[in-house]
């Protein structure tokens, strides 16, 4: 059963949310990090790099599989973690804290009301038999 | 997120998984389970995959093999049956001796790579879990132009598999076998008690390192299990999953069926002449494969290295001077030697080792080189 703390918000692919005044702070789940095995590679955008929601900011290149990284909310990248291009595998070990991605600031902060809450997010794995 | 592993063990028939004697073990141990070939089988405990592949380097790794499918040979004509449907040479083969082989189809093409041992009551086929039907089925279909007396089992159901494998394997093998472990050579096997419990033991592996498999009762397979974890707990021993076996056998060279060898892909290309005897006798694919060493291969599998983190998949168009002269096959990071490394299909005029190349990922463009295998230098495989 993977873990999803209920302060955080979720998108359909498997991104987690913290927001955290006008930025979101955004990582992959750990049903994510659980289902691509050792992550090798995170490539992130630069710091400002304007997104829109759902847009496609990054990769994840993983033992298993590579897999795009989606902006959460529209706006600028803020920050992203350095510390992952020396150390890939903290996304596996600590996906909600150290493991953390990018933090967009926010263009519309009334995007996050579209994501999921944890309780659906947990639902829908449950629906796809996780 | 898919779940892709390999990609030849999955997209078959939905069908209930099957559990090895192992099962429970890996559910103790953290084991993140995963259908493989109609197995749940430990893609990795909770350490990870890569973790998984430096212990096994660097001490020794115990994994679950049993998903492997096991055929016998059994009848007068034994030797000579398995030596018709066989790539390489059975006759060379002494009593308790193993030797490493593909199968052929008509056409050259590939049927499974596998282990063959000489028993004194049998010839025994180790094959690939995601073909051990079709294998079956394939050797039985020739059986019925064979003048000649054979009978063929399909045991698997009936084996478990062991594998200890890394630099420390005998110091640990050693203080459960009753028999003399250094009679055992590289491609040999023999019967023998480990743990008290009767098996068959080889020294070989798919790993690169010194190392054994134990063929055992399933019904002995949890008592093994729990005592070489115990023998081997002064060299730190871990259980290791389905996901470093891959990457191991990858830092090797060594070829995944279904991946860099499959129906399409003949011996000569996939750089396993080796075990290709064509001047003995007759055997299934030999004239195909006459006439391609004849004509020439115009394909060859080779190793390369990557610069960076992203990693070569199946499939991956490989470029040389911007002109696509092949394929990826297998490809990932190895912890190892810290080099992404992959095998692929080279155009024979580029297969130079050194050669620079580019791999096509997802719409951008990789630099990298070919390389010889294995990739990792310096194991523990004692010849």
């Amino acid at each position: 059963m993977s873990s999803i703390p209920n302060d955080l918000k979720y998108t359909k692919d498997h991104e987690w949310v913290r927001v955290d005044g006008e930025v979101a702070v955004e990582g992959i789940t750990d049903y994510a990090q659980t289902e691509l095995s050792d992550v090798v590679y995170v490539e992130l955008p630069k710091v400002g790099t304007k997104v829109k929601m759902n847009q496609k900011c990054g990769t994840i290149e993983a033992v298993k599989a590579v897999v795009d990284l989606f902006a959460a909310v529209s706006g600028e990248i803020h920050e992203v973690n350095e510390s992952l291009s020396s150390a890939p595998e903290t996304v596996n070990a600590d996906p909600y804290g150290e493991g953390w991605m990018l933090s967009i600031k926010m263009d519309d902060e009334s995007e996050v009301g579209k994501l999921m809450s944890a309780e659906d997010y947990g639902k829908k794995l449950k629906e796809a038999g996780h | 997120m898919q779940a892709n592993w390999p990609p030849h063990a999955l997209g078959k028939e939905p069908e209930m998984s099957r559990k090895t004697a192992l099962y429970q073990r890996h559910l103790s141990s953290g084991g993140k389970m995963v259908e493989f070939a109609g197995f749940e089988m430990p893609i990795s405990y909770g350490k990870g995959v890569m973790s998984e592949a430096k212990r096994v380097r660097s001490s020794v790794g115990l994994f679950d093999v049993s998903h492997m499918g096991e055929i016998e040979v059994k009848g007068t004509d034994a030797l000579r049956f398995v030596n018709r449907i066989i790539t390489n040479d059975a006759n060379l083969l002494k009593e308790f001796q193993v030797q490493y082989t593909c199968m052929c189809y008509p056409d050259g093409g590939i049927v499974d790579d596998l282990l063959v041992y000489r028993l004194p009551d049998k010839h025994l086929l180790v094959v690939n879990a995601s073909n051990t039907l079709k294998d079956y089925e394939w050797i039985q279909d020739n059986r019925i132009d064979f003048d000649g007396s054979v009978l063929i089992k399909n045991t698997s159901s009936d084996v478990s598999q062991l594998a200890v494998q890394g630099p420390a394997s005998q110091s640990v093998v050693e203080k459960l076998a009753d028999f003399d472990l250094n009679e055992v050579a590289y491609y040999w096997s023999r019967y023998g008690r480990v743990a008290g419990k009767e098996v068959l033991l080889s020294r070989t592996g798919y790993t690169g390192e010194d190392g054994f498999e134990i063929y055992c009762n399933p019904e002995d397979a949890v008592h093994l299990w729990d005592e070489i974890l115990e023998a081997g707990a002064e060299h730190q021993i871990e259980p290791v999953g389905l996901g470093a076996r891959d990457l191991l056998r990858l830092e090797m060279g060594y070829c995944l069926y279904g991946n860099d060898i499959d129906e399409t892909t003949t011996p000569l290309e996939a750089g396993l002449a080796w075990v290709t005897k064509l001047s003995k006798d007759e055997f299934v694919g030999r004239d195909a494969l006459a006439k391609q060493k004849e004509e020439g291969v115009r394909r060859l599998l080779a190793g390369f290295e990557l610069s960076g983190r992203s990693i070569g998949r199946y499939g991956y168009p490989i470029l040389v001077q911007g002109r696509s002269v092949g394929f990826v096959t297998s490809g990932n990071f190895s912890p190892n030697i810290e080099k992404t490394v992959g095998l692929g299909y080279v155009d024979v005029k580029c297969r130079k080792t050194g050669t620079e190349i580019e791999i096509e990922a997802r719409g951008r463009r990789i630099q990298g080189v070919l390389a010889g295998t294995p990739f990792v230098k310096g194991t523990s495989l004692r010849r």
